[in-house]
């Protein structure tokens, strides 16, 4: 909402200053949004008179003109065709900012001529973009006066935010009401005494809605004006409302929109003749369509209320008035069509037409229906005061509802509830000053009935905001939220506090955490097993963001893509955050991925491609930060399409899986442009065993008294056995006493049959009760052997 | 006998001195001391003499010994240093080339910031719960008293999904608002929490994101008002910011399921690029908070007679970018690494009360 500060102090008389007023407003809750004061930016142009304008000598286009200002002559340079001797036009001296341009005005030579100041035009000073000539001020404008001023510029415009309880604040007088009650002067009276007319008006006026929806449109009023003269508006009208951003178009057309922004009510003004037979309201039929103002056309359905003559739809009732009877120049006869309409009914138009106005902004927040009448009354005089004519007498048809709110309001909860003590004089008065009434109905207890023009009344708190809000918020005092128990308890589950320890795990290990988007494109969300069971947006931002994302993995690959465009080597990155399964089945995942060399190149070497055993050494370290026994954890080769099929896994704990990894499928990153290699892990935090609240004693240590012994072996085993078979098999022999298995290292190639790999395997023992002697060692070797043998077919390779 | 031991012993100390290596001090410490050496061939020879003579020259002969024998370890001893002075130096490394690099990921600054506001609140006694991103209109809308066309509504942009079948309309949450109903179903007061996560609207310019996030705060108890809502506000932003003199504006607004309603400003000031916080002119919104509205308890299984309290959400990556001078929020969400690595924070820089919020 905005308005100007000479539009607000025709409503309120006040000796507050701007920064009063704008603090105010802020402190009652009427946020400003921004405060447009054009006289500030204009502060140094003024009027100054063209003395003479000769040729340029040394530039057929430019003239060399002599200027008076309010101190003295000044030559300039000018190219405007417009320039001439005697004309009054706006001067810009030397260091003056320029609006249009940016620039500072400095003194400068023009071909060889001197030029101090400039003569400007309307796109300079950032009115307009007319540029063909300098600006011409009427002859009589005082030479030095303020070019603001003069130009009527000088008013500055308060854009405030309204929120949407305050339907009466979408309105000067509403502004000025709570500015009145908040101290910052007196709210002027409003002159809305009937009008007495002179003629019954010949258009009649009707409501037709079926019984039941009646509260469509409660109540339509009419006027009938003749012998109007339909031009321009006044000027100090037309200032005020170009200010505040409408285009003035004729008096009778800037008078209704005046009337919306100036006390709240909206109205609509048909031209007369233009209209056949009674004007009235009803429920449209579903299909019906018209041509509204705007230049559209639109169709309606059976729940919009529209008004109609007997030539059929004319507009649609609080949202937009029609396009062929409307009021225009040659206008003199009118009809004033001031109603009420259901503020839920005319929501719900203008959201299914995506139709806003100024008209539904304020019906669908409620607007002053009691004032009806007395906006009737207003109107009439603008009319008859801008256009001259006749008005007839009020048509009526229906009734205007005096429901009102009343609510039970205990002065003790201004104290219960705001923290502060607030006489009750003091409340009440506020109260009184905001158009409430209040009755005392007993101990602590008041009856208050809110004005006509407020509808965001539900409750009792509702009524204390008022009191405070006018007393103040700043004057309560602070208060400190009382400690119960003393030490508080933890704030984060175990789940929560999972999470957070696999984050600075994932960090430490080089990965910078990334926040994506929780929606990607739907072609890539299916790639990754997404985009569908509803998880599609119906109004996405767009098609890049239009599913819900299955995997936090294609995102980081968007990433990384976008990284590597602008030339970033080895993006490695992670994210923990939500991924979608269903419309109720949101997941937390925590994914990594790692691109490109394992760091940049060093002089003592050491940097490789990254692979799959990175990524599923940080899928186990985020496992090991969440608590997952990761000692069990055993990998089979079955993840996700979207990885590469023969380098890539599942870890599962028992059957259940937890996490996948490997190298990404490289038609994936061909379609997602990722430059490989490319290596990612995903893990469901749901999917991981629930964290037990354990005990934090720790199990006893048992430090072994006898030196532990090394042992390494080299089995042959087919390529297709798994590692981990021959390290189960090993571990398997003597679990007392068996304590790592480590693969250290895998040969295949010269000296190896086809189809075998070498595996080196280191075997710790740990004794527990004596040392081991070489016959036992012998003995669990040969123990192993056989077992490796047994169960994979391996045999130890000759030395 | 004695000439001789002089003499021998004063050849050898200079044989000794002039060694230049292991080998040859033991050359010198066999030919003296050795097997066959002159002084053990002289300790040999003693037998043949007087008893007075021979304890005579054993003590000189001995004497002799001990001298060789120390002035040969010495020897010995600057020998090895020498050598191994020769090898270190032979293996001495250029010092000023880079070391090998050590791997230095970051934590996002939401993440951070969030860690930081759950390290202030936990100490109020506000533990954290959780609640989904994808809503339905009750949960969203109605039970927090914004029905079907409430004009506050509009001011949402929400993203809409396909209904199920039959089913609700389901939204991405438009803020975490949504918890409140949640928990109060789940938890009877009183009670105190915060619900960090994602918002979403369908909005997105130079200052908004189609996601950003909130924390949901709400405290129901007996007697709780307006002044414990200022003061838990105050108290929040002076430590997060880590200073006394934050400047704040407490402006009365309205949101659905609060009455009364205030928006809490922080003061800045922009200047090119810079945000700079508590100087200027500027006012940037950090959070909307109010007294529970009757109805919203009522919703959450609250008795609105017996209970009320207080709710705020504020906006995560709005407070991250006044603390750090974050300019820009559309970088929060690019993950470009230059951003991350700049803005990021180091993983061991947890945010705690005791050791500090800010690293």
């Amino acid at each position: 909402m905005k308005l100007t500060l000479a539009w607000l102090k025709r409503h309120l008389e006040t000796s507050a200053s701007l920064d009063e007023i704008v603090a105010t407003l802020n402190r009652i809750g009427l946020e400003v949004e921004g405060v447009e004061d054009r006289s500030r930016d204009l502060a140094p142009f003024t009027a100054a008179r063209v003395i003479s304008a000769e040729p340029h000598p040394n530039a057929e286009r430019l003239q060399v003109c002599l200027v008076e200002t309010a101190d003295t002559e000044i030559q300039v340079v000018c190219g405007a065709p417009n320039a001439r001797a005697g004309m009054m036009g706006v001067f810009a001296p030397s260091g003056s900012h320029i609006p249009g341009t940016g620039l500072d005005l400095k003194n400068t030579v023009i071909r060889g001529v001197e030029s101090r100041g400039m003569l400007c035009s309307e796109r300079e000073l950032g009115l307009s973009d007319e540029h063909e000539g300098i600006i011409e001020l009427p002859d009589e404008t005082p030479v030095g006066a303020s070019f603001a001023a003069v130009a009527g510029l000088d008013d500055p415009v308060i854009d405030i935010s309204v929120t949407p309880d305050r339907g009466d604040c979408f309105s000067v007088r509403g502004i000025a009401r709570d500015l009145a009650a908040a101290g910052v002067g007196e709210l002027l009276p409003l002159d809305s005494t009937p009008w007495p007319g002179t003629h019954d008006s010949p258009i009649a006026i009707e409501l037709d809605f079926a019984p039941g929806v009646q509260d469509a449109c409660p109540a339509f009023l009419g006027r009938h004006f003749r012998g109007l003269v339909n031009g321009p508006s006044p000027e100090w009208m037309r200032r005020k409302l170009e200010a505040v951003g409408l285009r003035p178009i004729s008096a009778l057309v800037d008078i209704t929109n005046w009337l919306t922004l100036d006390i709240g009510r909206p109205a609509h003004i048909y031209d007369a003749r233009k209209v056949s037979g009674p004007i009235g309201a009803r429920l449209a039929q579903p299909g019906e369509s018209f041509e509204a103002l705007n230049g559209k056309a639109y169709e309606t359905d059976g729940e919009m209320t529209v008004i109609f003559d007997s030539s059929g739809v004319l507009g649609l009732g609080g949202v937009i008035g029609g396009a062929g009877t409307g009021a225009d120049d040659t206008t003199t006869e009118g009809f004033l069509e001031i109603a009420l309409f259901d503020p839920l009914r005319t929501a719900a138009t203008g959201r299914k037409l995506n139709l806003v106005s100024d008209a539904r902004q304020r019906f669908e927040r409620g607007i002053d229906n009691a004032f009806a009448a007395g906006g009737m009354e207003i109107a009439t005089r603008l009319i008859l005061d801008i256009c001259g004519g006749e008005a007839s007498h009020v048509v009526t048809a229906g009734s205007v509802p005096v429901a009102r709110q009343v609510l039970n309001v205990r002065p003790s909860r201004i104290r219960s509830l705001g923290g502060i003590d607030i006489p009750t004089s003091r409340a009440s008065a506020i109260l009184g000053d905001l158009g409430f009434a209040v009755s005392e109905a007993g101990e602590d207890a008041w009856s208050v009935t809110a004005p006509s023009w407020r509808h965001d009344m539900e409750c009792e708190p509702d009524v204390i905001e008022e009191i405070l809000r006018i007393h103040g918020f700043d004057e309560i005092p602070m208060a400190t939220l009382p400690r119960s128990g003393g030490i508080p308890r933890d704030a984060l589950s175990a789940g929560q506090r999972r999470l957070r320890r696999a984050r600075r795990i994932l960090a430490g290990r080089g990965l910078d955490e990334a926040v994506t988007y929780s929606f990607i494109a739907s072609d890539r969300a299916r790639l990754f097993g997404g985009g569908n069971d509803g998880l599609e947006l119906v109004n996405p931002i767009s098609s890049d963001m239009s599913a819900m994302r299955p995997s936090l993995i294609p995102g980081l690959l968007e990433a990384a893509a976008r990284n590597q465009a602008r030339g970033l080597r080895d993006p490695g990155l992670f994210e923990i955050g939500p991924v979608y399964h269903g419309i109720q089945d949101q997941k937390t995942a925590v994914a990594g991925l790692r691109t490109g060399r394992t760091g940049p190149r060093h002089w003592s070497g050491g940097d490789r491609d990254v692979d799959a055993f990175d990524a599923k050494a940080d899928a186990v370290a985020a496992l090991d930060a969440a608590g997952v026994p990761t000692g069990r954890l055993e990998a089979t080769a079955d993840a996700e399409a979207w990885f590469h099929p023969g380098r890539s896994g599942v870890l599962r704990l028992g059957p259940k899986a937890l996490a996948s990894f490997g190298d990404v499928h490289p038609e994936i990153l061909r379609s997602l442009d990722v430059a490989g290699p490319a290596v990612a892990f995903e893990l469901h935090l749901e999917a991981l065993p629930r964290p037990r609240s354990r005990s934090p004693a720790r199990p006893d240590l048992n430090l072994s008294r006898f030196q532990p012994v090394r042992r390494d072996f080299a089995f042959l085993v087919d390529l297709d056995v798994p590692a981990s078979r021959v390290l189960r098999a090993i571990a398997g022999t003597a679990r007392s006493l068996i304590q790592d298995v480590d693969v250290f290292d895998r040969y295949t190639g010269s000296g190896i049959a086809d189809g075998k790999v070498s595996l080196a395997v280191a075997v710790t023992f740990q004794p527990e009760e004596a040392s081991l002697t070489d016959s036992e060692i012998e003995s669990l070797s040969g123990r192993i052997v056989e077992a490796v043998r047994k169960r994979t077919g391996g045999t130890l390779r000759a030395q | 006998m004695d000439d001789r031991i002089t003499t021998i012993v004063n050849d050898s100390l200079d044989a000794i001195a002039g060694a230049g290596d292991i080998a040859g001090l033991d050359a010198i410490r066999v030919a003296t001391l050795g097997r066959k050496g002159s002084i053990t061939l002289l300790m040999k020879g003693l037998g043949t003499l007087d008893p007075q003579a021979r304890r005579q020259a054993g003590q000189a002969l001995n004497a002799a010994k001990d001298d060789l024998q120390s002035a040969i370890d010495r020897r010995r001893g600057e020998l090895e240093r020498q050598r191994l002075d020769a090898l270190l130096e032979a293996e001495r490394i250029d010092v000023t080339l880079p070391e090998r690099p050590a791997p230095g990921g970051t934590v996002h600054p939401v993440s951070q910031a969030t860690d930081e506001i759950i390290a202030i609140l936990a100490d109020m006694g506000f533990t954290v719960a959780e609640g989904p991103d994808i809503e339905d209109d009750w949960f969203n809308f109605g039970a927090l008293n914004m029905p079907e066309e409430h004009p506050a509504r509009q001011e949402h942009d929400t993203f809409y999904l396909l209904p199920a079948a039959g089913g609700a309309r389901p939204v991405l949450r438009t803020h975490t608002s949504p918890v409140q109903i949640r928990h109060m179903l789940d938890n009877p007061p009183p009670i105190r929490i915060i619900a960090p996560g994602r918002t979403y609207r369908s909005d997105s310019d130079l200052t908004h994101t189609p996601m950003f996030h909130q924390v949901e705060g709400l405290v129901i108890d007996r007697d709780i008002h307006m002044g414990h809502l200022k003061g838990c506000l105050r108290q929040f932003v002076e430590a997060f910011f880590g200073v006394d003199d934050v400047p704040m504006r407490f402006r009365p607004s309205y949101f659905p399921f609060t009455s009364p309603s205030m928006e809490v400003d922080i003061g800045c000031s922009f200047s090119g690029n810079r945000l700079t916080i508590g100087e200027g002119e500027g006012w940037m919104e950090v959070l909307g908070s109010g007294m529970v509205h009757p109805r919203v308890l009522a919703n959450g299984g609250v008795d609105p007679e017996a209970w009320q309290g207080f709710a705020f959400g504020l906006g995560i990556d709005r407070l991250a970018m006044l603390k750090y001078a974050i300019p820009d929020l559309r970088g929060f969400f690019d993950a470009d690494l230059r951003w991350l690595r700049h803005y990021g924070f180091r993983p061991l820089d947890v945010p705690t009360l005791y050791g500090g919020l800010t690293p």
